[in-house]
């Protein structure tokens, strides 16, 4: 089948854009089996594609000079050139709104349109960490909701007041997400069942001894404490929710504010998560689908090695000693993980049949990745799906960095006896849980002093940088209004490590 | 699917959000610019440069790890490393293994943060709330020159503003319109005429006479006659005045040590910035004085010293001379900035008086005196001290009198931009009345 050409040279129109979404469209429904949301595609100029990064490419955000900020540095180095702008930046919500840039030419707007409007699209509506934590069709709505009311706020109680909350609640920020579902609250059928079962079950290990037994006194304090703390829904992870909830000298919109920037937070909570699955799934859809038109005739050789070279840029990993290596690029890690689960699908070898025995040779490549895409995030991704033919090819070795020693040590590489260990390490780098501190409120004496005790559980020493501890903290107390008390417990040996102890400024 | 143009939607929506950021990065611009203005000339400050702020304050703090005990990385590109190879620790940041430069920069990153700032914004947060005083403005917007601009063309002028462009335009449309024959067409004719003659046609008498009536119609008709003839046309208009001139005057006598001429540097250079923003033309005039007075360049007028007496009425009648021989009242805005360590001849203080309040000042928009003073002495701003310099007391009955003239005392390099300000601070209450 010989289609004709969408378009020649770089030109492109209106026309043209819907003749390609259409064309990638049919491919992509038809041949890949993606299912998306409805696509909405805007063409910017550079201008715009700067202001929207400034505020992590919503379209529309409340005001706040750290947007400012962040819209002067990358105008800096654009203005210097030394980087280019991204060609799009696709935002989840339904309808699906994938930014074009007006200077791309008619490959690269394929290119993206591919990438974004298909692969991205269909990632946000099949991952189960977007399906459970963002509500694509009430994103924008959310958004011109947070703005008006924010605008609103600095209007009635002075610029100055809502950028010191906002402050606030931005250093909370990575603090105001929920990493799992919170409870769900009992009906009352449940909880006749459950005081049923309760009851069942103290007679059943009724003994009279237990009557016997010292220490009674102090029991009933502990009871006391566990009760207080099961109240305020303690231990506590998501700060600022606690805040919303539970500070005693917060205005009602002050909860709103907060409420709002913990809602964003937690609504780009998947993304940080998924980086190298949505790029990878993203990339390996453009490869697909472009491919599928040149074959088919629908674009031409030039085009084809235009895209060809775009691509390759886009999924080149240095190694680490070369001078521009920068970590892991998770578009090409995606990329290349994705194309290994094709080969192991359709063409395993003996090995793959023994690592991968449920998809080794089932056939259907597309079937396999999509509920790969699916069910997985970033660390369970890799920690699945990683196979020792990708390890040999990227030549991956792990090097183990232990202070104490005066020397770095390899401690696996790629070889039989490396692949369990490297895959794992891999993998733990990609765990929120890894990189992210884990503080947590653990408990507060709302009839007392009303001092906000914090726990931050320290692995393998990583303590908390003092300089940004001692702000946030700060910013803390001031939402809080009372003193703050953060604990730095060694996770293995429970040992208090550090105490950080900050008050609230006056006023 | 739906494509939408946004092209052409408004641009800069970071407009508010810039703002907000250069708010808040106000307080370390001032700093910045209080630092680069240490070092600098006075006119370099007019050159366009770029000043850079630290990020502390526009800092986004969050909760964060150090390095802790034990790293593990991952890395591509395996060359010969084998399990349980020991690797030496690279040195510094980035050398050979990547995580250690990864890490460096993910530490560094917030400190290094740079934002630039173009000159123009930065001077306009820098004397945000500055401004002359009413007085001077008042005079600013009365004092008007007559300019001369371009307005159209007229039929009439000197020869020197002919507008050839325009005159020929309005020939060659004359000419067409009267049907003026071209030349061609006469040169056409003559050659048919002569091959009708050499025929020995019937033809040539008839051409002939065409030709002579194309010929006559030409000469009627003139390639450029008068009425073509079209001038520039310059229209005379009152004009602002938008220079001024800045007569700095300073004390360079034994007494004035580095110290103090330091400090007066310092508030000259603040000065010039200040005006230049207000005038599109500035000039600075510099009078250094002992007993005696005379203008110099300003790298004299900073550097060199000079030993003798304090006159300073022998600068005052120097500024008065030069006004009178460059720069006139009706056309220049004349600001004057006066640094002194405080001391002069007593019996020189009455005739100083006399100068200042009598012929200086009505000429002045604005009369600065700043007394300079010893690292240790306390007191700064306008809090009299006790030991009350004899220019101080002869000034102190001027300030009540006139509000073209203000004075401060100074003796810290740190107070410098405060005490600028205080002289020009908007005076709102003031303002209003005026308004």
């Amino acid at each position: 089948m010989r289609g004709e050409l969408l378009y020649e040279g770089k030109d492109w129109d209106f026309g043209t854009i819907q003749r390609i979404h259409d064309a990638v469209a049919d491919i992509a429904h038809k041949e890949l089996g993606l299912d998306t949301f409805a696509n909405q595609i805007e063409i910017i100029t550079a201008e715009q594609m700067l202001d929207a990064y400034a505020s992590t490419g919503m379209p529309l955000f409340y005001k706040h000079w750290s947007f400012g900020k962040r819209f002067a540095q990358h105008e800096g180095i654009y203005r210097m050139g030394l980087q280019g702008l991204a060609y799009e930046i696709v935002i989840n919500a339904d309808p699906c709104i994938s930014y074009i840039m007006e200077e791309n030419s008619a490959t690269m707007q394929t290119l993206v349109i591919a990438h974004a409007a298909f692969g991205h699209n269909h990632f946000f509506k099949h991952n189960y960490q977007f399906r459970q934590w963002t509500d694509p069709e009430g994103i924008l709505d959310y958004l011109s909701f947070a703005k008006a009311y924010i605008a609103n706020c600095e209007e009635r109680y002075g610029h100055a007041e809502v950028e010191r909350l906002l402050d606030a609640a931005h250093a909370l920020m990575p603090q105001g997400i929920d990493r799992y579902p919170r409870k769900r609250p009992l009906n009352l059928h449940m909880e006749e069942k459950r005081e049923q079962d309760r009851k069942e079950e103290r007679e059943r290990v009724y003994d009279d001894l237990w009557r016997t037994v010292p220490g009674r006194a102090r029991g009933a304090m502990q009871l006391a404490g566990d009760k207080r703390r099961a109240l305020l829904g303690l231990p506590q992870e998501n700060i600022l929710y606690f805040l919303e909830k539970a500070a005693p000298r917060l205005k009602p919109w002050q909860r709103e504010v907060l409420r709002i920037v913990r809602l964003i937070a937690q609504y780009f909570y998947p993304q940080q998560q998924t980086k190298v699955m949505n790029e990878g799934c993203a990339t390996y859809c453009h490869y697909r689908l472009l491919g599928r038109l040149h074959e088919t005739g629908q674009i031409g050789d030039g085009s084809f090695l235009e895209f060809l070279t775009s691509h390759t840029n886009a999924t080149r990993q240095p190694f680490y000693d070369s001078p521009s290596y920068n970590g892991i690029n998770p578009y090409a890690l995606g990329f290349d993980m994705m194309r290994d689960i094709e080969r192991i699908v359709r063409e395993p070898t003996e090995e793959d049949r023994y690592w991968f025995p449920e998809i080794a040779g089932t056939g259907d490549e597309m079937e396999v990745l999509r509920h790969v895409w699916a069910n997985y995030r970033d660390d369970s991704f890799i920690a699945q799906f990683m196979s020792p033919r990708l390890i040999r090819n990227w030549r991956l070795f792990h090097v183990v960095d232990d202070r104490e020693q005066p020397n770095l040590e390899v401690s696996a590489i790629h070889n039989e006896r490396g692949y369990r260990d490297l895959r794992r390490s891999l993998s733990a780098q990609y765990d929120v849980g890894g990189y992210a501190p884990d503080i947590q409120i653990v408990d507060v004496d709302l009839a007392g002093n009303r001092k906000l005790v914090l726990h931050h559980r320290v692995r393998d020493g990583k303590m908390l940088e003092l300089t940004n501890a001692a702000m946030v903290l700060g910013h803390l107390a001031n939402l809080w209004g009372y003193e703050v008390l953060l604990q730095e417990i060694d996770a293995g040996t429970e040992q208090v490590l550090k105490e950080h102890m900050v008050r609230p400024e006056a006023g | 699917m739906h494509i939408v143009d946004r092209r052409l939607n408004p641009g800069s929506k970071s407009f508010a959000n810039r703002q907000r950021f250069l708010r808040r990065a106000k307080d370390m611009v001032e700093k910045a610019v209080r630092e680069a203005s240490k070092d600098r000339a006075i006119g370099d400050l007019e050159s366009p440069g770029e000043i850079s702020i630290p990020s502390e304050g526009t800092r986004e703090p969050t909760f964060r790890h150090t390095q802790g005990s034990r790293r593990d990385l991952v890395l591509p590109g395996n060359k010969d490393y084998v399990e349980g190879d020991l690797i030496e620790r690279p040195r510094g940041e980035g050398e050979g293994e990547g995580g250690g430069g990864q890490v460096g920069r993910g530490d560094g990153q917030e400190d290094a943060f740079r934002f630039i700032l173009s000159r123009d914004e930065f001077l306009s947060i820098f004397l945000d709330d500055l401004e002359l005083p009413d007085l001077a403005k008042r005079r600013v917007a009365q004092t008007e020159k007559e300019g001369l601009r371009r307005a159209g063309y007229t039929t009439t002028g000197t020869p020197a503003n002919l507008a050839l462009h325009r005159t020929l335009q309005t020939s060659l449309s004359r000419r067409i319109a009267l049907k003026r024959p071209k030349q061609s067409t006469i040169d056409d004719l003559e050659s048919r005429l002569v091959e009708a003659q050499s025929r020995d046609d019937a033809d040539s008498e008839r051409l002939a006479a065409e030709l002579e009536t194309l010929r006559n119609k030409r000469s009627r008709i003139s390639y450029l006659d008068p009425i073509d003839l079209r001038y520039r046309r310059f229209e005379r208009f009152p004009k602002p005045v938008t220079q001024a001139v800045m007569f700095c005057l300073m004390d360079v006598s034994g007494s004035m040590t580095e110290h103090m001429k330091d400090l007066a540097k310092r508030f000259f250079m603040l000065l010039h910035v200040f005006l230049t923003r207000r005038y599109k033309r500035v000039e600075i005039v510099f009078i250094r004085h002992t007993d005696r007075a005379g203008e110099v360049d300003e790298d004299t007028f900073f550097r060199s010293a000079e030993t003798g007496g304090t006159m300073v009425s022998s600068a005052l009648q120097e500024m008065l001379k030069v006004i009178r021989e460059r720069y006139d009242p009706g056309v220049w805005n004349i600001y004057a900035a006066q640094a002194s360590d405080g001391d002069n001849l007593s019996s020189d203080n009455p005739q100083t008086r006399d100068l200042l309040q009598n012929q200086i000042l009505p000429l002045c928009q604005y009369f600065a005196y700043v007394e300079v003073s010893g690292p240790n002495t306390e007191t700064h701003g306008y809090v009299p001290h006790h030991g009350q310099s004899s220019l101080w007391l002869t000034y102190a009955a001027l300030q009540k009198e006139s509000e073209k003239f203000q004075m401060r005392r100074v003796s810290r390099r740190e107070h410098i931009y405060s005490v600028f300000r205080q002289l020009f601070q908007r005076r709102a209450a003031k303002t209003a009345e005026v308004g």
